[in-house]
């Protein structure tokens, strides 16, 4: 099975100036982990709120791609997020939901998906471009190559070994957070 | 009856404070001001499916430079408590417009529970609450709670009353 940190470092390598939310918990640990950047807007919290971050920012910012990275979880917490999004259709949006069928922050309890619901097909149904279920490291390739050129928005649940990784504790201070991505992203403009 | 003035008048207040992105769980209330919204091309308007998703929604517009305002009935309150985690610790301004329900001649003994713990349940999130119980009252209270939102940084919710507005009445 794909591992989630080696799935989110081959996702991020070739991210160009790509905008980045994630999802709280292990998505958050492992792009810090794998990938930090002022351009990464990391959630420690308000559980199912990452994709609509990502789509108030994609409408803010419609010259930059902007990545998603969230847990089943979280995303099962937003689901309503997926027919909002497929009504606005954001172009520039994309989200990856690093699925293991855990709330391994909890005591690893069985999400939906591990039941069978599944999101690829739920985003399809709400009006997604795109939307697939990734399980092996061609299909990985094929996702790392559409994820920042293909028309969005864009869903992908890539199903991942459910061994967690070891803990990265970035930075979780909001306000940094917050500055150093407007700073990087807006310029002065972040303190207008 | 004719139409009131202030939602014209409130929709004026949020285009000269910035705002770009409308997001909204609709209410009656809030029907004209949706209306002007989705009418300007210049503006994003997001129908939403629960309220707390322009939580989420309003901080990433923010972290992208552009200023929104959610629109909600006060019954959507509750929907956005622990979403609000984000912009109360990450300081993000945060501006809500809540048509009330449950107070004054509410007819549905629903709407009350959640119309009377509007504004602690805001409060004890850390949200700023300004209300307006009289027409008149209302676009100032806007202009203010845009103020307070984006030039200090903070929550503000904008509680219009239903004695603002006018109980609505249950057509039997």
């Amino acid at each position: 099975m794909l591992e989630r940190r080696a799935v989110t470092a081959q996702l991020l390598r070739r991210r160009g100036e790509a905008l980045v939310v994630t999802g709280l918990g292990s998505p958050t640990y492992d792009a810090f982990a794998v990938a930090d950047s002022p351009l990464n807007f990391y959630l420690w919290g308000a559980m199912g709120s990452a994709s609509m971050v990502g789509l108030g920012l994609a409408s803010a910012q419609t010259g930059r791609r902007v990545v998603v990275i969230t847990g089943d979880g979280e995303m099962l917490m937003g689901l309503g997020s997926l027919a909002t999004i497929g009504v606005r259709r954001p172009r520039n949006l994309a989200i990856v939901v690093i699925d293991n069928g855990l709330y391994a922050e909890t005591g690893m309890q069985r999400t939906h998906t591990a039941h069978g619901v599944d999101l690829a097909a739920v985003a399809r149904a709400c009006g997604f471009a795109a939307a697939e279920t990734v399980r092996t490291p061609g299909e990985l390739a094929a996702l790392e190559r559409s994820l920042y050129d293909a028309p969005g928005p864009l869903f992908a649940a890539v199903k991942v070994a459910p061994e967690p990784t070891k803990i990265e504790l970035g930075p979780r201070d909001g306000p940094y957070l917050r500055s150093r991505f407007r700073e990087t992203l807006l310029g002065d403009a972040a303190h207008r | 009856m004719t139409a009131p003035a202030w939602p014209d008048a409130i929709y004026d207040e949020l285009l000269a404070a910035g705002v770009k992105q409308v997001a909204y769980v609709p209410d009656a209330g809030h029907r004209r001001l949706i209306e002007l919204a989705q009418a300007n091309a210049g503006l994003t308007t997001v129908v939403l499916t629960t309220e707390e998703e322009g939580i989420g929604l309003l901080a990433g517009a923010y972290l992208g430079g552009e200023r929104g305002v959610l629109l909600m009935q006060s019954s959507g309150v509750g929907n956005c408590i622990n979403a609000l985690a984000l912009p109360a610790e990450c300081r993000i301004p945060l501006l809500m417009l809540v048509t009330m329900r449950g107070e004054w001649g509410e007819f549905n003994p629903w709407q009350v529970a959640m119309g009377q713990a509007t504004a602690p349940a805001l409060e004890a999130m850390g949200v700023i609450v300004l209300r307006a119980d009289d027409a008149g009252e209302i676009v100032e209270a806007v202009r203010a709670g845009a103020g307070l939102a984006f030039d200090s940084g903070r929550m503000v919710a904008v509680l219009i009353g239903q004695r603002a507005i006018g109980a609505k009445v249950f057509r039997k």
